[in-house]
């Protein structure tokens, strides 16, 4: 079992640095769709999927790590 | 008997047999409040993350359709008599209800842009004297000739409408969209 090895104290830990992660993740995501929307509506398509792959990634990143933090507590 | 983690923690961290007796009676465990609020306002980002993609997605799907669609056709929209220096006129281009100005600068030169403002869509208003167009919602200014941005919110150009003169007959014959 994954979670058994740690503490509660340490879980907590875990939890806070994976919430400091996702958050940077999600300004970056806010940031891109300010810069996708400026440039699209200044007439710049080329740049819409790349952003919109760049999204996903960081969407799956995010994913991932809430699936890790449940993932913590099914092993405690 | 229970783990010592899993016990419940009063916020002064004093013992339970000191505590008031409505805590005694309906204890929280603090800690693991605090460790499920994190968890959940995770949950929380990672659907901000979801929506923000979806956005994303989004525009791209808009951006999809408008292309298929779209092919602006030329549209006469005046007779270059009809309009004096320093006059101006609104004409629909490239649909109907998409208002934009058509300014005549002096005796060869004319300029349309979209009349939607690029801060939050006001319709602009052409200062010929000043060679400016003016938008009144925001103290936004954008130079006549250029079609950008010199003073208020706006930070993009107006989208420009390019013109053909042929006969004197003045078409509007296609939408040019700029960053910069």
């Amino acid at each position: 079992m994954r979670g058994a090895r740690f503490a509660r104290h340490q879980r907590k830990t875990i939890v806070n640095g994976i919430l400091s992660f996702v958050v940077i993740l999600v300004i970056l995501q806010l940031w891109l769709l300010t810069a996708t929307m400026n440039a699209y509506l200044g007439g710049d398509h080329s740049i819409l999927l790349p952003a919109a792959l760049g999204s996903l990634f960081c969407l799956l990143l995010n994913v991932g790590l809430l699936r890790y933090v449940y993932g913590l507590e099914r092993g405690a | 008997m229970a783990e010592p983690e899993s016990l419940s923690i009063a916020p002064d961290g004093r013992p339970e047999n000191e505590q008031p007796r409505w805590r005694q009676d309906f204890p929280i465990d603090l800690a693991q409040d605090e460790y499920i609020a994190r968890r959940d306002f995770t949950k929380f980002m990672v659907l901000t993350s979801l929506a923000f993609a979806v956005g994303q997605l989004w525009i791209v799907a808009i951006n999809f359709f408008r292309r298929r669609q779209t092919g602006t056709a030329a549209k006469e929209i005046a007779r270059s008599d009809d309009i004096p220096i320093g006059g101006s006129r609104v004409f629909d281009y490239p649909e109907a209800h998409q208002p934009a100005v058509l300014v005549r600068l002096d005796e060869k030169r004319f300029v349309a842009y979209d009349q939607k403002c690029t801060h939050l869509s006001c319709p602009v208003i052409p200062r010929v004297q000043e060679g400016q167009l003016y938008c009144p919602c925001h103290e936004g200014s954008f130079d006549l000739a250029t079609g950008r941005p010199i003073a208020g919110p706006p930070r993009r150009p107006l989208v420009r409408i390019q013109l053909e003169i042929r006969d004197r007959r003045i078409y509007a014959v296609n939408v040019e969209e700029r960053a910069v």
